[in-house]
């Protein structure tokens, strides 16, 4: 059948379209894994026993089992106990959680090596313990944790293209609809590729760029 | 037969890192079964001049000359190849930081190179293994590991590792630099037997008195150049050059 | 919790985990072979092959593996390609984990201190006895546990054949979703399952780690 990438000019603007959602999904899921993930690292650390380990043991399932499956539980899960959402809300969701506890991970880990002495210092100056951990503690921490997280963002980006079973009409989603006028997979699909890899390197561009930021003001 | 006289020799020594001059127009000749120390300071080019002598970190300029052959000679990739494999073998190196391999035993650390590159039967490497050890002082931790071994022990294998090559020259950078000082007298005494066996011998090194004790000659050098050469009696007693006495003055009235 | 429906089910989800399981088994190998390969690639002296090695992961790790499989499975025919989904699941994300593993296995290899290496040439050893009786031994115990989760990851990375349609753990769930509308308990069965592989997979990491440790 051979290739012919002279058609893929005219289904530009449908692709377009995909990335845009994609970059969009991205973004939203990123903000909602590193919110995510700072509240689950507190909650992992700090809370009651009794929150603590159920939460662990979840934690645990997310990063045992594959992303794709977790996003079939949350949608369909979703639309089973009457919460019918978009699709694409499911995804964002499914995203965001997944990358929150890999997340949080690493923040626990920053958390637990900013020096003890600062909430030590923290609390002698008067704050209580959930403000020493707000203003002194978990600042710190994060921003020693950006780069990883930066990582993660990056690795959220691809495993993006998974909603696309779920129905979502991302990037791959949009490819998958102009195949199926064109009949042409090699070509689209091969062109979907070079979009992923475009933002993915301006995601490591804006990341490099906040590191540096970060760093200069240590 | 080559000129005893010439047994090593550096013409014309350069080593530049772009615009850094780290060695400028060394020349010098060591004769067979010498002892010669390098000191300076920091900086001095002395690791760096001698890392070439065995092409480790190759010239930018000049030769470098053992028993009549050239050893950084420049040759399409292969034939280097064999050509510094073959040179190498002849030059025995120790360094500051042991470079033992972890994973072998100190009998496979000595054992490896003549058992790979010379083919020893397993009766005559143990053999050669077992004398060597002896040699210095560590027959009785023959199979021990690098990682159970105390710095100046490892040193004394590393030592055993470069001689079990039979080599005409031996190379020592720094040897005791990384020592604790109670460690240093045994890898000094291992040093001084080579001597007295008069193995070739090029010395850089931090310890004055050891090299005044042991050695021929001694080059002192700075920025990259020989500033003064003689005996030791009078290079430490008696240089002739002020930045040699300035070396001296911070060197020996400090700690080592 | 539907326990009765889970009981009734099981078997398809054990059935589909030896799938999953031999999914795994045979990515990892090709993965191990890519990245043994991009390693070796990365770290020759020839720019042109440093070049193309680093290309391979570049472009492998910058895109997602699901366009990879896609490109693969569908777009292969097109090239002269024809593969069945399981192959094309093994190929694709074999060569896509090869990716991750070149860079654990390379960075491995540079990390040994290079005193090592100096060392060996110094005894007149050639760079590749150096690389063979040195530097690989040591490497190679560095890599274990590294290795180990790249492996973690393309155990949970052989779901994404479920959308090529093979028969595995993630397509049984999802197909049992369809037919029953209890997509908790169908996660449940798939996701302990998957648990327990990735389990036994990271105790044997951890097993095969200790054993290369020295004495």
């Amino acid at each position: 059948m051979g290739l012919d990438f002279s058609v893929v000019p005219q289904y530009l603007d449908i692709i377009l379209l995909g990335c845009a959602w994609t970059i969009g999904i991205t973004v939203a899921a990123a903000v909602l894994s590193f919110f995510g993930g700072i509240i689950f690292a507190v909650i992992a650390l700090y809370a009651h026993w009794a929150i603590r380990q159920p939460f662990r043991l979840i934690a645990w399932v997310f990063m045992g089992t594959p992303l794709l499956l977790q996003l079939f539980l949350i949608y369909f899960g979703l639309v089973q106990i009457g919460i019918d959402l978009p699709a694409f809300i499911a995804g964002i969701i499914g995203l965001g959680l997944h990358f929150a506890v890999y997340n949080s991970e690493l923040i626990q880990t920053a958390i637990l090596s900013v020096d003890k002495g600062q909430m030590e210092a923290a609390r002698t100056v008067g704050l209580s313990r959930s403000q020493a951990l707000r203003k002194v503690v978990i600042p710190q921490a994060v921003r020693a944790v950006i780069p990883p997280i930066g990582n993660n963002m990056i690795a959220l980006l691809k495993d993006s293209a998974l909603v696309s079973v779920i129905g979502v009409s991302e990037l791959t989603l949009s490819a998958q609809r102009v195949i199926g006028r064109t009949y042409r997979p090699f070509e689209f699909y091969l062109m979907a590729a070079a979009f992923y890899y475009v933002i993915n390197l301006g995601m490591e561009w804006v990341l490099r760029k906040i590191e540096r930021r970060i760093s200069i003001s240590r | 037969m080559t000129d005893q006289k010439n047994f090593v020799e550096i013409r014309h020594a350069q080593k530049a890192f772009g615009t850094l001059e780290v060695l400028k127009d060394i020349s010098l000749n060591v004769e067979r079964g010498q002892i010669v120390a390098i000191i300076g300071p920091s900086g001095s080019g002395k690791s760096t001049l001698l890392r070439a002598i065995n092409d480790l970190d190759p010239l930018t300029g000049g030769e470098i000359i053992l028993d009549g052959v050239q050893v950084n000679k420049t040759l399409p990739h292969r034939q280097y190849e064999n050509h510094i494999n073959e040179m190498r073998q002849q030059i025995g190196m120790v360094f500051q930081h042991f470079n033992l391999f972890p994973h072998m035993t100190a009998r496979e650390n000595v054992v490896m190179a003549p058992k790979m590159l010379k083919g020893l039967s397993k009766e005559d490497a143990d053999a050669l293994a077992v004398e060597q050890l002896d040699k210095v002082g560590m027959l009785e931790r023959i199979d021990y590991y690098p990682s159970q071994l105390s710095g100046g022990q490892k040193q004394r294998v590393a030592i055993a590792r470069a001689l079990a090559m039979k080599p005409k020259l031996m190379l020592f950078d720094e040897a005791t630099s990384a020592l604790d000082p109670e460690l240093v007298d045994e890898v000094n005494q291992v040093m001084k037997k080579l001597a007295e066996e008069h193995m070739t011998m090029i010395i850089v090194t931090h310890e004055m008195d050891f090299a005044a004790a042991v050695c021929d000659r001694v080059l002192f050098m700075d920025q990259g150049v020989v500033v003064e050469e003689g005996p030791p009696e009078v290079v430490f007693r008696n240089p002739t050059q002020e930045r040699t006495r300035e070396f001296l003055r911070k060197h020996l009235a400090g700690a080592k | 919790m539907d326990i009765d429906l889970m009981l009734k089910v099981y078997p398809f989800f054990i059935e589909a985990a030896w799938v999953t399981i031999l999914l795994s088994v045979l990515t990892a190998i090709l993965g191990l072979t890519c990245g043994a390969l991009g390693a070796a690639a990365r770290l020759s002296r020839f720019a042109l092959v440093r070049f193309v090695g680093a290309a391979y992961v570049s472009v492998f790790r910058g895109t997602p593996a699901l366009i990879q499989l896609f490109i693969l499975y569908f777009g292969g025919p097109q090239i002269g390609i024809q593969l069945d989904a399981f192959e094309a699941g093994v190929i694709g994300l074999g060569i896509n984990a090869g990716a991750y593993m070149t860079e654990t296995i390379r960075g491995a290899i540079i990390s040994i201190d290079k005193g090592q290496r100096e060392a060996a040439r110094t005894l007149g050893l050639s760079q590749w006895q150096a690389m063979y009786k040195i530097i690989l031994p040591q490497a190679a115990r560095l890599m274990v546990r590294p290795l180990g989760v790249n492996l973690n990851m393309l155990i949970k990375a052989t779901a994404l054949v479920a959308a090529i349609s093979v028969i595995e753990l993630t397509y049984t769930a999802q197909r049992y979703i369809g037919s029953t509308y209890k997509p908790f308990e169908m996660f449940l069965l798939a996701g302990i399952l998957y648990m327990i592989i990735i389990y036994v997979t990271g105790r044997g990491v951890a097993w095969l780690d200790r054993k290369v440790q020295i004495n």
